[in-house]
């Protein structure tokens, strides 16, 4: 099994330096990209290996890329931008990548770039990642001594320049235009659309913001090409994705893995299956925005279509398990604190509604809760949804929380029956 | 009054970035690396730098969750909080601080040595439970391991 994401990155976690990138064949594809393809073939290329983004909406890449403007006018400069803002909880995915290859992401980010000919390159990176930080900073460093970053690029026409934007710790700024307005040194909360960043996107210019992890992946699909991308998955998504698991499990961890993958698979083969003492109850997929799935969906295939068919999102692909001794009520109560916490607070719904939940949850759990509070959260999940807030992170504060309510209805029941947490 | 280092590292920040408010956060984090923390002078210095009110500027030091507007202690202790580390049993994790500390979230110890804060999920959920002190990473943790990181921090 092929795992080009992954493959040169070191059992320790060291990070490549530029010479030890080159040898296992970095920037070549960016060399390919510069001497032999127009930024149309590159463009080409990455909408025929059907990379989806990996950030957990899963647009397809290459049309994203499309939506700039083609013609030569006034909208100069243009921006690609990685969003390196990895906080969805349950997820460590963009960590492992930066952090053992930051030159990977950094040729993804250059030949992007090249495609939908940009100027300006931002890598948006959250707080929290130090030590990503200054591998980062190493890297870009290096790219520009070595000729790929900077005035002509390998004796190319073509230019950028990189920085490197590190966060203050705000959920929201992984959402596109609210880091759009982080970098532009405004308060992190999300813009109207239309217009669309790839439109009017940083201080008014076209700007394409991508997922680390999916820019990771261009470098392999210029290098390789697009069939060959397509045939590394088990599915109509193209690639290989990391995955990642999470919680009372044998073997915690993340792998690359192809695409298509099933959850069973990924549960009992790589994760080795639940720990002594501890049996499968349930499984947030992608982060914690995405919707439970029972051990009669483990057969189901981590792909995005896959799971909307069974009422939930791949998001990040790193999941969460939740075992017999966790009370699912509990569990959710985290998740939407979470959520309440990371409101930025501009829209009505968003701010006032998700503490409301929270409070009602913690009611529930502390065994104060009334039979008419199971009503009120079910109503919550109907209200709180797109065309009512600003963005989607209300929304995805209501996923986890509406398959809970279907699937773990018994709990909660038996919580405000019998005035106290059953699980503890 | 910033410093002559403080100011020269934010005209450096201005300069690497094409907009100069587009600075602003590196700008807070420089000063709060320097004195701990972001104080109403320190906003009034900084904002015209920027070509900012203080008002836009505090708008952005009290909207992120890592700019302090408050004195903070030697160490910053951040648990995570996030569904991972709920379900491996951060909660008794932080208990135990608590206890050890005699402080809850959002509180510095009398002698000024420890600060202790939630973050949300910080990408370690494999090692759950986990916490970073000064932005050093801890993983898999349990009573013992937390006990000799707090020695660890005098």
């Amino acid at each position: 099994m092929e795992r080009p994401l992954t493959k040169d990155i070191k059992p320790d976690g060291q990070p490549l330096s530029i010479e030890e990138y080159e040898h296992c064949g970095g920037y070549l594809a960016l060399r390919k990209a510069l001497e032999n393809m127009t930024p149309e073939a590159v463009l080409d290329e990455v909408k025929a290996s059907n990379l989806r983004g990996r950030g957990g909406a899963g647009f397809p890449t290459g049309q994203k890329w499309s939506f700039v403007p083609r013609e030569d006018g006034q909208a100069r400069p243009r921006y690609f931008i990685s969003n390196s803002d990895e906080m969805e909880p349950g997820s460590f995915k963009d960590r492992l990548l930066m952090a053992g290859n930051p030159h990977q992401l950094i040729e993804g980010m250059i030949i992007g770039a090249y495609a939908t000919r940009s100027e300006r390159a931002y890598v948006f990176l959250r707080s929290q990642y130090g030590e990503p930080a200054k591998r980062l900073r190493k890297a870009i460093a290096e790219a520009y001594e070595r000729g790929y970053l900077g005035k002509n690029i390998l004796e190319s026409h073509y230019s950028l320049k990189m920085i490197l934007h590190v966060g203050a710790g705000r959920y929201i700024c992984g959402e596109e235009t609210a880091l759009l307005n982080a970098i532009e040194g405004k308060r992190a909360i999300p813009r109207a659309k239309p217009p669309f960043p790839q439109v009017c996107g940083l201080w008014g210019k076209p700007a394409i913001v991508n997922n680390s992890e999916t820019l990771a992946n261009i470098p392999h699909i210029i290098k390789n090409g697009a069939q060959w991308y397509r045939n590394l998955s088990r599915c109509a998504d193209g690639g290989t994705k990391i995955f990642g698991v999470s919680g009372r499990v044998k073997n915690p961890g993340a792998w690359e893995l192809p695409m298509g993958i099933t959850v069973r698979e990924l549960l009992m083969e790589h994760a080795g299956g639940m720990r002594e003492g501890y049996s499968f109850r349930a499984v947030i997929p992608g982060g914690a925005s995405t919707e439970f799935l029972l051990e009669e969906h483990l057969d189901t295939q981590m792909d995005f279509d896959s799971l909307q068919k069974v009422g939930s999102r791949l998001g990040t692909g790193t999941m969460v398990v939740l075992d017999d001794k966790t009370c699912p009520v509990g569990m959710v109560l985290n998740l939407e604190r979470f959520f309440s916490r990371e409101s930025c607070g501009w829209c009505t719904p968003c701010r006032e509604g998700l503490p409301w939940v929270v409070e009602m949850l913690k009611a529930i759990e502390q065994g104060q809760g009334r039979y008419e509070d199971i009503e009120i959260l079910h109503e919550q999940t109907r209200l709180l949804t797109f065309g009512n807030t600003f963005c989607a992170h209300a929304p995805g504060a209501m996923e986890p929380l509406r398959s809970a309510l279907n699937y773990f209805k018994e709990d909660f029941e038996r919580h405000i029956k019998e005035g106290r947490c059953p699980y503890t | 009054m910033l410093s002559e280092e403080e100011r020269k590292d934010v005209l450096a920040e201005i300069e690497r970035f094409e907009d100069m408010r587009g600075a602003c956060v590196e700008a807070l984090k420089i000063v709060q690396r320097h004195r701990g923390f972001v104080s109403d002078e320190a906003l009034r210095d900084i904002a015209p730098l920027l070509g900012m009110s203080v008002d836009e500027l505090d708008g952005i030091a009290t909207f992120y969750s890592f700019i302090f507007r408050k004195p903070v202690g030697r160490h910053m202790i951040l648990v995570c909080d996030s569904v991972s580390c709920w379900v491996m049993g951060y909660e008794e994790i932080l208990a135990h601080l608590k206890e050890r500390l005699g402080i809850g979230f959002g509180e510095t110890t009398g002698d000024g040595r420890f600060t202790l804060l939630p973050v949300s999920c910080i990408g370690s959920c494999h090692h759950a439970p986990a916490l970073m002190v000064d932005g050093m990473l801890y993983g898999d943790l349990d009573i013992p391991k937390v006990d000799e990181i707090l020695k660890s921090h005098t």
